[in-house]
């Protein structure tokens, strides 16, 4: 397990960015951008054709994604293909978890004994850990539900990272934190992915909660701006994770035609000046949170 | 009723809770609701749910003999007339139990998907009499193809939410529902349309539909001195199928039909993500969709298809998670008729017992013209809902086909006004399940 390195020495800059959007040459291109403008740890958007806990930015990408062809295995092409060293992390839906690599074994014993022979999320995982993926984030998937990927997760190695809303206190944070590695996903607002113009009060007491935990924190939901990381970062946080700002930029560039490198220098410029807001953040702080 | 566990999550291997993080306290809070007021009738929830569904709802519906369909088919067939429960379909059964049940919680806003809007209206008559705010959502296209139901549901005062993302059909109404909840989840009841969903929802949904099968299964040893052979109910969602036959569930002589909508045909195209039908206990695949693990229609990657069916309220990917188990344990018998057979039923039912039925429920009444040899000497068949909803589709779609059984349409012809000139092409998405208001 790995992925908290990624937060150790200073506050980390997660971007999001959905594989494939709005095609794969120029995902590739964009994805190595935002490894240049200071990414600490990528998380790539794996596409769900329902992705029930984004808002419209990602949701659009994510259409864009799946309409220029992205599908499990090609996403795994793409992240063999990324020429990054950061490390990455698949933010994906259970469905396509559960079911890769299995739909053959799973007809033969169909016709065989009548009942699927599923063998969860274990091929997924696998073929993650061989192509480099070193985490996963998985939106739908409650910690009630985990145990599997956890176990999976377990034998190859990967970090297995939760989502604490708003609403998650007492027992079922605990239940939680017992299964979460490499950083905990903190949203920092109740709703879907979106950036938004202000940073909400939730944050701090999500953080609060969260700080005898000796686990990294990253929140994500709603940031923009270098300003919003830099107050996020000062409150306490470890790492910021942004996505639909930078989807954003993506989509703008898709609309306008622009060119591929153009598109890149802008989303480089952007994580750098993310990147940057988290550093201030960290130097307001009187005592980085770090153990 | 099936023997189950209140606060087991799952049936078999399926159903569980497969959702946003920020949903499960809202999820178990639900949980709680449900045990206490549904199932232990803490604060006389449920005399109140049966009072207003006796006095608002007109229960309890009839068990009547078919006299023409008997005689067609020299078996004794029974329909359950859920069509003349309030609002034409079965949909109040749940509507109205989950809006008084966020009233008993002191949830102050109701929100709901609906495709074609039978689900939407029957939550907004449900919230109007109940006197709390209501937002459905619904796919932009099927707004502007189903402006009746978007009217009934303005009138109840409701708000109508367009979804504009995707490609604007059920999946994606049930997914913005989701995702509004997941934002105001501290004061807004979801109230999910089918028994599909996370955990509790799929028993919750049942025990409110459950109605149905009750009554019948009284009805039909009141009048026939014992069980039926068969049970017959169309299956989208599967609100209605699971209502029906909740109460037969352990007398394990009585074979239950779910009957799905075969479609245009039970070949997918993979290519395009197309599946052009809706029989998912047929032909799908176990998944994770919407909260909930139950048999899909999905491609190999795990990506969900678009479904078809010439009936709105049948046309969904998923079903739900009790069925898919019952099937599995070959307690439920999974079967599908084509949309051209359930046509020809809606026209069999409306002539020879003048009874117009929705197209979701004549795809019930398709299974028993071409297997009523196999169904035993006396059937119960769901009449889920009424079809007036469904006139223009059946209109254009009977204009599509030379059915002999069809009614001769012409006389639009000489007043100069064809009957299909309004119509609009492709097929709306309903609300899961298989009743039509």
């Amino acid at each position: 397990m790995g992925l908290e390195r990624a937060f150790a020495d200073e506050p980390a800059f997660v971007p999001y960015l959905a594989a494939g959007d709005p095609n794969y040459e120029a995902s590739i291109e964009y994805v190595e951008a935002l490894a240049r403008g200071g990414a600490d740890v990528i998380e790539l958007g794996l596409p769900f054709s329902e992705p029930i806990a984004e808002g419209k930015t990602i949701q659009n990408a994510i259409v864009r994604s799946l309409e220029a062809g992205m599908t499990p295995d090609r996403f795994f092409e793409f992240v063999e293909e990324l020429d990054v060293d950061v490390p990455l992390v698949c933010m994906t839906y259970y469905n396509l978890i559960y079911q890769y690599g299995d739909s053959e074994s799973r007809s033969d014993s169909e016709n065989a004994s009548g009942e699927t022979a599923s063998e969860g999320p274990r091929p997924f995982v696998e073929k993650a850990a061989a192509v480099g993926i070193e985490g996963l984030v998985v939106p739908d998937l409650p910690a009630e539900e985990a145990g599997p990927l956890r176990t999976a997760c377990d034998e190859f190695g990967l970090d297995l990272v939760f989502i604490v809303a708003p609403t998650t206190k007492g027992d079922r944070l605990e239940r939680m934190l017992e299964q979460v590695s490499g950083y905990v996903y903190v949203q920092a607002r109740l709703g879907v992915t979106g950036a938004r113009e202000d940073v909400d009060d939730a944050t701090e007491e999500s953080l609060a909660r969260l700080s005898d935990w000796d686990v990294p924190k990253a929140v994500g939901f709603g940031i923009k701006t270098g300003d919003h990381a830099e107050r996020i970062v000062s409150a306490g946080a470890d790492g910021v994770i942004v996505g639909s700002a930078l989807v954003d930029i993506v989509a703008e560039g898709h609309e306008n035609g622009d060119p591929v490198d153009e598109v890149a220098d802008r989303l480089e410029a952007k994580a750098r000046e993310l990147k940057d807001g988290a550093l201030r953040g960290a130097a307001e702080r009187p005592q980085p949170e770090r153990t | 009723m099936s023997t189950d566990d209140a606060h087991d999550p799952k049936f078999g291997e399926y159903g569980g809770q497969y959702v946003p993080e920020a949903l499960m306290p809202a999820i178990e809070e639900l949980t709680d609701a449900y045990q206490r007021y549904v199932l232990e009738n803490e604060d006389g929830f449920m005399d109140e749910f049966r009072e207003r569904l006796a006095d608002f709802g007109g229960r309890p519906t009839p068990l009547q003999y078919a006299d023409q369909l008997s005689a067609r088919y020299d078996t004794d067939v029974y329909l359950k007339r859920e069509d003349l429960l309030h609002g034409g379909a079965h949909k109040l059964n749940n509507a109205l139990g989950q809006v008084l049940l966020a009233k008993y919680m002191g949830k102050e806003r109701i929100i709901a998907e609906t495709g074609a809007g039978q689900h939407g209206t029957a939550t907004a008559m449900a919230a109007a009499h109940l006197d709390m705010p209501c937002e459905i959502y619904m796919g932009e296209t099927d707004i502007a193809r189903q402006r009746p139901n978007v009217f009934r549901m303005r009138i109840n005062g409701s708000e109508v939410n367009p979804v504009t993302v995707g490609r604007g059909t059920l999946k994606e109404a049930i997914s913005e529902t989701m995702r509004d909840w997941a934002t105001t989840v501290e004061n807004t009841h979801y109230v999910i349309g089918s028994i599909v969903g996370p955990h509790p929802f799929p028993k919750m949904v049942r025990d409110f539909q459950a109605v149905i099968s009750e009554e019948a299964r009284e009805q039909a040893i009141e009048k026939t001195g014992g069980l039926p052979d068969s049970v017959l109910a169309c299956a989208g969602g599967g609100s209605n199928t699971m209502g029906t036959f909740a109460h037969f569930v352990d007398d394990t002589d009585v074979d239950l039909y779910a009957v799905e909508a075969g479609g245009s045909s039970l070949q997918v195209d993979e290519e395009e993500g197309v599946a052009p039908n809706s029989a998912t206990l047929s032909t799908g695949d176990e998944g994770v969709l919407h909260g909930a693990r139950t048999k899909l229609l999905q491609d190999s990657d795990g990506q969900i298809m678009e479904s078809h069916s010439v009936s709105a309220g049948l046309d969904y990917a998923g079903v739900g998670p009790e069925l898919a188990h019952l099937v599995d344990e070959d307690r439920v018998i999974p079967v599908n008729v084509d949309d051209d057979i359930a046509l020809e039923a809606f026209h069999r039912l409306s002539q020879d017992e003048g009874i117009i039925p929705a197209l979701e429920t004549a795809h019930a009444f398709g299974y028993l013209e071409e297997h009523h040899d196999e169904v035993g000497d006396t059937v119960v068949v769901n009449v889920s809902g009424r079809g007036d909803k469904d006139l223009e589709t059946v209109i254009e779609e009977t204009s599509k086909r030379d059915l002999d059984i069809a009614p001769d349409m012409s006389i639009f012809d000489s007043v100069g006004r064809s009957p299909t000139s309004q119509s609009s092409g492709d097929e709306p998405r309903d609300s899961v399940g298989g009743g039509g208001l």
